[in-house]
This record gives structure tokens, sequence and C-alpha cells, in this order.
């Protein structure tokens, strides 16, 4: 089989060389003929750069090819046929056969065609033809396309896109008979820590016969190896941070009310989820009246979530919580009963089913580093949008008017409150703000998540161990706590599964706070 | 010092005339009463006990003794914790393994393993399984593993000092790591649908009346013996240090007490009494699953508590009986208004009454005399 490929390659290069069009027998083999030479005359014929055959082909690619005895016609949408050979108009009759694309074929059919951008003048379409060309045989190298490629190379080429050929003719190269040839492909090949290269490497290796090929193989595989453990460990990092970046948006408004306040809010999983319906709400407004700005959607929603839940949080300081300072247990059953208010509510209002939140285009995707590291937009935007939240808060707490009477009521009350701070309603501002931010981590979590009237039960009890674990009336305890469990719980993801990882992260706390009640930053000072 | 120059109240009877006559009468019912209404009365009868309120009520008394084992913690120790649904889910489960073994080979799949192992494609019985045949061993299991778990949290938690809120929080970080690690199909416990389909009990049936009644009786005959030893425990010396070092345990500290061996032996025995709780429940209720570990379930047993009135020992168990006669009530009749209800409930009881429903009552029948 592989010398009728030789040949035929062969047989396309003189082709390609002689001033050529569509024959007759030519169409017929290309809609009607076996597999092979149907994806030969196709490799030809689109290495000729022929008008008239590529036009077949993109109709065979469209299923609007039919047989009617030994001519080809292509079908028009609306009925009407044409003579593929001599673009005369013809009339289907009945048993006119549909020429049949098997995948084998279809996958050829788009690589030639994407060969046809490589010979035209724009460098994007170049760019995106040699990046097809160059998966496909990364996937299945097909010797066939070499006279292509070749052709390509040989002419004008945007650089990168000539990069991305030469590898794609590496690749096909790298099964040559010319042991020369395989060598070259298995160092070229080797430069590269694309994934998709380890089967055809490995197999490659298996049938190899010459000991340098084999040494090259050998080497580039291990360099592959070595590249891929890395991504992955890079990967792990990165969901880790992730996950920390969700655990510190979660817990940083708790780290207010309960770090810096003493007030025990088991609402805030609530908060979160207010947030999140406030961004949905926001959504669905402007799919309904402002399609044009969807993109826009969550700077909008950003500001209606922070007020929604800061609101609540203020309505519920100034009716419950108010009552409870001081008695930190009954704070903490009061607030489970408004939490359970809220989520009942939240079911009543929009129904108990998740709802779906869109993220904005420019949120979805995702970019991919070095080969096999792909980080989805989302989570990068959500680590950023964390780092940016934490600025914020920090700047709040230590630089403004606002920041220093919190602080002042924290650390003590009573004199702050004689030097003319209205401690009431500082307090009602601290647990607002502290509210806000949970609604703001809603708005986050809606773009990663499901969003339905559970949502803040799942971040509870995990946002209280962040503020634990970091230390009560530390910000930067809780930065490092939520950074830690995140990259801790992913490592231990790793090789003992999700479920154990998370048990282990609990336990793990649990026997640090034996050891260290305070969490990791303590209070320096008397234990208040 | 000499010890008997200081005069200490002498510690009144166990029972005073009225709380003795309460336990008789409360006896008689049980013992007496539902029986004789639900067997004997019948069906078409206004004074019939139907099977669903016994099923009801031997239920609400099995959240009663929680309750109950919550107040000593808390009412009297003034230590909140988030974990009992752990403890009543363990007592549960030793039990649970018990029935499923009792099914024999009656199951789906007519194996001597329970369903659930047959379905995981698992050869033979795990190693936790082991006593699991034995009723004795179980009883023994159903003390012992609550008791353990208990032991070993509270001796390492009341040694560093947690205390407050940070024990609260980590009771429910515990209960939450169990809750995960019984979800999982690997731990052996039935995964996410636990056990279920339970057949017989020492080698009786375990769904007809005569059985469901003798489990309501025990019930009971538990709830009131754990009442009694809970008023001894209170009135005693132990009794009051306890709520002394509720009440300012630095001074206890001071005072020459190490609070650790108190804390760490009421914390046990409360465990152990929701162990027993859970014991008793799964016969009755034939179902025993993850779900009993929920933060929210383990919250909604300080609720019966609170509601009842801490501190006082009728009070939980009130509480208990009203709560749930009132969830099952509400969960039929206006199934959306039941999670407002509790958590209403929840806000109503600690901004304005800390004392509970029997706080309530002593306050009214002082106003009365006055």
């Amino acid at each position: 089989m592989r010398w009728l490929r030789t040949c035929l390659a062969l047989l396309c290069l003189i082709g390609a060389t002689s001033a050529h069009a569509l024959t007759p027998a030519e169409a017929l083999t290309l809609a009607a003929g076996d597999s092979d030479e149907r994806i030969a005359t196709l490799n030809r014929l689109a290495t000729a750069g022929d008008e008239k055959g590529l036009v077949l082909i993109q109709a065979l690619s469209g299923g609007a090819v039919k047989v009617q005895g030994e001519q080809v016609l292509i079908v028009a949408d609306d009925g009407s046929a044409v003579d593929a050979v001599t673009g005369a108009a013809v009339t289907p009759s009945e048993t006119a056969d549909d020429a049949v694309v098997n995948n084998r074929l279809r996958s050829a059919i788009e690589t030639a065609l994407a060969t046809r951008d490589l010979f035209g003048r724009d460098a994007g379409l170049q760019r995106e033809a040699a990046a097809l060309l160059q998966r496909a045989a990364f996937d299945e190298p097909d010797a066939s396309q070499l006279p292509l490629v070749d052709k390509a190379l040989s002419g004008e080429l945007d650089p990168k896109a000539r990069a991305l050929l030469e590898l794609a003719k590496a690749a096909m190269q790298l099964a040559s008979e010319d042991q020369g040839q395989r060598l070259a492909a298995a160092q070229a090949l080797g430069s590269r820590s694309d994934p998709a290269l380890r089967p055809l490497l490995a197999a490659q290796l298996e049938a190899e016969s010459s000991a340098d090929v084999k040494a090259a193989l050998g080497a580039a595989l291990s360099s592959l190896d070595r590249k891929l453990a890395v991504a992955s460990g890079l990967s792990q990092a990165f969901t880790g941070i992730s996950l920390g970046s969700i655990l510190l948006l979660a817990a940083l408004g708790l780290a207010i009310t309960y770090g810096l306040m003493g007030v025990i809010n088991m609402a805030h999983g609530e908060l979160i989820m207010i947030g999140a319906y406030a961004t949905w709400l926001v959504q669905a407004f402007f799919k309904t009246y402002l399609p044009d700005w969807f993109d826009a959607y969550l700077l909008a929603a950003l500001p209606v979530a922070f007020i929604t839940a800061a609101l609540v949080g203020a309505a519920m300081e100034r009716t419950v919580i108010r009552f409870l300072y001081g008695r930190p247990l009954e704070t903490l059953l009061a607030t489970w009963g408004i939490s359970l208010v809220l989520m009942q509510g939240v079911r009543s209002l929009f129904g108990a089913q998740n709802v779906g939140v869109e993220n904005p285009s420019w949120m979805s995707g995702s970019v991919t580093l070095m080969g096999s590291l792909t980080l989805p937009w989302n989570r990068i935007v959500i680590i950023i949008f964390a780092a940016a939240v934490l600025i914020g808060v920090t700047l709040l707490i230590s630089k403004t008017r606002l920041g220093l009477f919190v602080r002042g009521v924290t650390q003590n009350r009573p004199i702050a409150s004689c030097m003319g701070v209205n401690t009431a309603r500082i307090d009602t501002y601290a647990f607002a703000l502290g509210s806000g931010i949970a609604g703001l981590a809603g708005c986050a979590l809606s773009q990663i998540g499901n969003v339905g009237p559970d949502l803040g039960q799942n971040y509870i009890v995990d946002s209280f161990m962040v503020v634990v674990l970091g230390g009560v009336g530390q910000l930067a305890g809780t930065v490092y706590a939520a950074l830690g469990l995140g990259l801790f719980n992913k490592f231990l993801e790793g090789w003992a599964g999700a479920v154990l990882a998370k048990i282990a992260v609990l336990v793990f706390i649990i026997v640090f706070i034996q050891k260290r009640p305070q969490g990791i930053f303590a209070f320096k000072g008397r234990e208040a | 010092m000499n010890t008997a120059a200081i005069s200490l109240p002498t510690p009144g009877p166990l029972l005073t005339r009225g709380a003795f006559s309460g336990v008789m009468v409360a006896l008689l019912v049980v013992c007496a009463v539902a029986p004789a209404l639900n067997l004997l009365v019948p069906a078409d009868s206004v004074f019939h006990l139907s099977d669903y309120l016994v099923g009801l009520l031997g239920k609400i008394m099995c959240y009663a003794i929680c309750a109950l084992a919550m107040d000593l913690i808390w009412g009297y120790t003034g230590i909140l914790s988030l974990g009992h649904g752990l403890f009543f889910a363990l007592g549960g489960y030793v039990m649970g393994m018990y029935l499923m073994r009792q099914i024999g080979r009656d199951g789906n799949y007519q194996s001597d393993l329970p369903d659930f192992m047959v379905f995981l494609d698992w050869k033979e019985l795990p190693w936790h399984w082991a006593l699991s045949d034995s009723f004795i061993a179980t009883l023994l299991l159903i003390v012992l593993v609550p008791g353990l778990v208990a032991f070993v949290f509270g001796y390492f938690a009341f040694r560093s000092r947690i205390k407050g809120v940070y024990f609260s929080i980590i009771t429910q970080a515990l209960t939450f790591a169990a809750l995960l690690l019984f979800f999982r199909n690997e731990t052996g416990m039935g995964g996410n649908n636990g056990f279920t389909d339970f057949k017989r009990i020492l080698g009786m049936p375990i769904a007809t009346q005569e059985m469901r009644m003798t489990l309501f009786v025990m019930t009971g005959l538990t709830l009131l013996g754990f009442y009694v030893f809970a008023r001894w425990l209170v009135a005693s010396k132990f009794g009051r240090v306890l709520q002394a070092i509720r009440d300012a345990e630095s001074r206890v500290m001071f005072c020459g007490y190490n609070p650790l061996p108190y804390k760490l032996t009421i914390w046990t025995i409360s465990a152990v009494m929701c162990g027993i709780a859970g014991a008793l429940y799964v016969p009755q209720v034939g179902i025993i699953n993850p779900g009993e570990m929920s933060t929210a379930a383990s919250i909604e047993i300080a609720v019966w508590t609170a509601v009842g009135g801490r501190a006082t020992l009728v009070g939980p168990i009130v509480g208990a009986f009203l709560v749930n006669g009132a969830k099952s009530w509400l969960t039929v009749a206006f199934p959306e208004f039941w999670l407002y209800f509790l958590g209403v409930l929840f806000i109503a009881v600690t901004l304005w009454m800390p004392q509970g429903v029997v706080g309530l009552v002593k306050k009214f029948k002082k106003g009365g005399q006055a």
C-alpha cells in the first residue's frame, strides 16, 4: 500500500508541475472511486490548485455531489445541477446516486481545502490552514500529503505558518523509508512539547529499526514527558490557586464579619447565593433588553450584587444581630435561622431549580500554554478579581476613614465610642461591607458553577475553615489560609481523589486548630 | 482546709413530688396507655392510636433523647456542639449494620452480603463489619463507637482549651468530614443510599405492629431513664462543677479544678446518649443514610433544646416534641412554609425566648402568683 501511495505522490508531483484541468475521469474517481484513489485524486487536484477541482471538492464536503451514469453533478440547494467538468446545466434524474463521503475522506477534504488557503496571500488564513494541517498530521500523518506541503513550503509563506508546516512535514516523514529523513523528523519533533505527538513518537519507537533514529526518538519522548510532567504540575498549581482564589473570595467577607467583628454569620453562604442570583437577574435583563451589550453585563452585575447583598446584610444586622452582640452561640443559631429563611425565600421567588448564568464571551474558552497546559479564562479572571477585591478591602480597611473607625471599634469599643465614633452605625457599615463582599464572591462563583438556592451551603464550612485557620482578626491570615488550603487540596486530590482530599483537609484543620487555636497568625497581645 | 466548717447546700431529693408524679404518669402512658390504645382499641375508634402516630412519637422520643444530650453539654456545660448528628448517625449505622446482616439471604440478590455490596461486586465483608452479626456486640458498639469518637475528639479539643464558637465550628467540620466519608461507596456503608429495607431484628420480623410497639416502649423507657439519670447528674457535685464551668471557667480553674475531665466526661456521655437514640431510631424509621450527618440536622438538635429551654431538663424534651410535631404537620399541610417557620423559630427563640418554652411557662406562673 505504501509503495502505491508513494507512486501516487510522485504522480501528484508530476501533475502539480504541469498546467492541469479537471478531467471527467478524475471527477468520476473523486466522486465514486475507491477510498485510496479518491484521496490521491483529491490531493492531486488540491495541489494543482485547479479551480473546477476545488469547486467539486467543496461541493463534495457539503454533500452536494451526485453521480449520474458517467457524469458528476454538483447540485445546488434549489435542486438545479451543473456538470462538474463542463459547467453545463443538467437536470438530475431520479436515479442519480449521492456521492458518499466517509470520515477518512472527509478529513482529507478538510486538509485539502485548508491547503488552498496556504497558497493564498492572507497571512492569517495561511496560519490557520497550517495549524489545521499540523494537527491532522500529528493525529494521523498521511505521507500522500507531502507534495502538497512541499509545494506550499516552496512558495511565499508567513513565517509562523512555515514553522507549523515544517513540523507537519516532519510528522509525515517520521515513517519515511529514508533513514536520514526519519532522523531529521525525530529531531525536529523532539524540540516540540505537543502532547498530541506522544502516541506518534511512541509508535515509531516500537517500529524503528535504526539505532540512531531510536536514540533520537527516545530523547524526544523523554523530553516530551519531562515537559508534560512540568505542565501537569503547573496545571495542578493553577487549579490550586484557582480554588484558593474562590475560597479567598468566599472567606474575605467572613474575615470582616467574623474576623473583625466577631459575629458568627451562618448566613454568609446565603449572602453569596444572593450575589449570584443578583448576577443572574442582571444577566437576564441584559439578554432581554440590551442584547448588544451582553458581554458587559458582568460589569453591571458587580455593583448590583454588592449592593443587594450589602443591603440584606445591613437589614440582618439592624434587625437581629445587633441584639446578640457578645452572645456568639446565639448569634450562630439566629443567623442559621436567617439562612434558612433566605434560602426558602429564594426558592419561592425563583424556584428550586438551578438557574443558568452564561459566561460573557470574553470569559469563555481557554488559553493554552506549553502545548498541554490549558487555563480556562473564567478561572484566570476570577484569580485576578479575587486579587483586586483583596487589594480593595485592604486599602479600605487601612487607608479610609471608615476603615479606621472599623479598626477602632474592633480594638476597643468603649474608647472608640468616647472619641465620638458612632459605634452602632460602624457595626452596620462593617457588616454590610462584609456582606457586600460575599455578594461579589457570589457574582464570581456564578461564572464557574451552578447557581441554585443551595449554593451557599457548599461554601459555609469551607469559608469558616479558612477564617479560623488564618487566624481571627487578620486579613493576611485569611489570604494565606485560602491559598494554602486551595493548593493543599488540589495536590492531595492528585493522588487521593477529591473526597478523600477534602476529608484530609478537614482533619488537617481540626488537628491544626488543636495545636494553634489562634490560627496561623495570632493577634499580638491579650486574647479578646 | 477544714471543709466541715463550710455548710454546703444539701442536695434535694432526686425527684421532687411533682417531678415524681410526672415521671410516673409518663411511664404509665408509655408502657400501658399507648400500647393499649394502639393494640387493643379497635381501629375505627376515636381513641385508637394509629400506627403512623406510634412511629412518629417513637421517632420524636429518639429526637428528645438527642435534645436531652444536647442540653447536658450545651445547657449545663455551655459547650455548643454542632456535631451531635454525627454521634446519632454513628449509633444508627451500627444498628443498621446489624439489621442489614439480619436480612440474610432475603435481599434482592439472595446473597449473604448486603445488597449494596453485591451491587459493588464485593466478594466478602470488609473488616469493620466483622462484629455486625452479633446482637450483643452491636449493643456494645452502639455505646463504644460514638463514645470513643467523642472521647478522642473531645480529649484533643478540650486539652487545647478550644471553646465557644471555635469548638462549635470544628465539631461542624468533623461532622462534615464524616458526611463526606459516609457518602463514599468505598467506605462500605451503603454510600448515599445508606441502609434500608430491613426485614427482622433478633430473628423476628420488624414490620409488625407488636414489634413497632415494643420498640416504642423501649424508646420511651430509655428516654425516661435518661431523664432521671440527667436529673441525678446535674444535681450531683459533678453536675455543679459543670454549671460552674459554664458560668465562669477561669474561676473554676483558679479554684483548683481541672475542667478537662469534667468536660470530657459530659461530652462523652452526651455523645453516647445520642448514639443510643440513633440506634433506637433506625429500626423504627427503617432507614439510615448520611443525611443524618448534615450540618442542618445537627443544628436542628440545638434548636429543639433552645425552644424547650436550656438548662432545664424537661425543656429539651418539650422542645423536641413541639418542633418535630410542628414539622410533621407543616411539611404535610404547608410544605413551603416549614423552612420559613423553622428559620423564624431560630431567630425568635434566640431573640425573645432565651429560656425557651419552659422559661416562658415559669414566668407566667410567677406572674400569676405575684
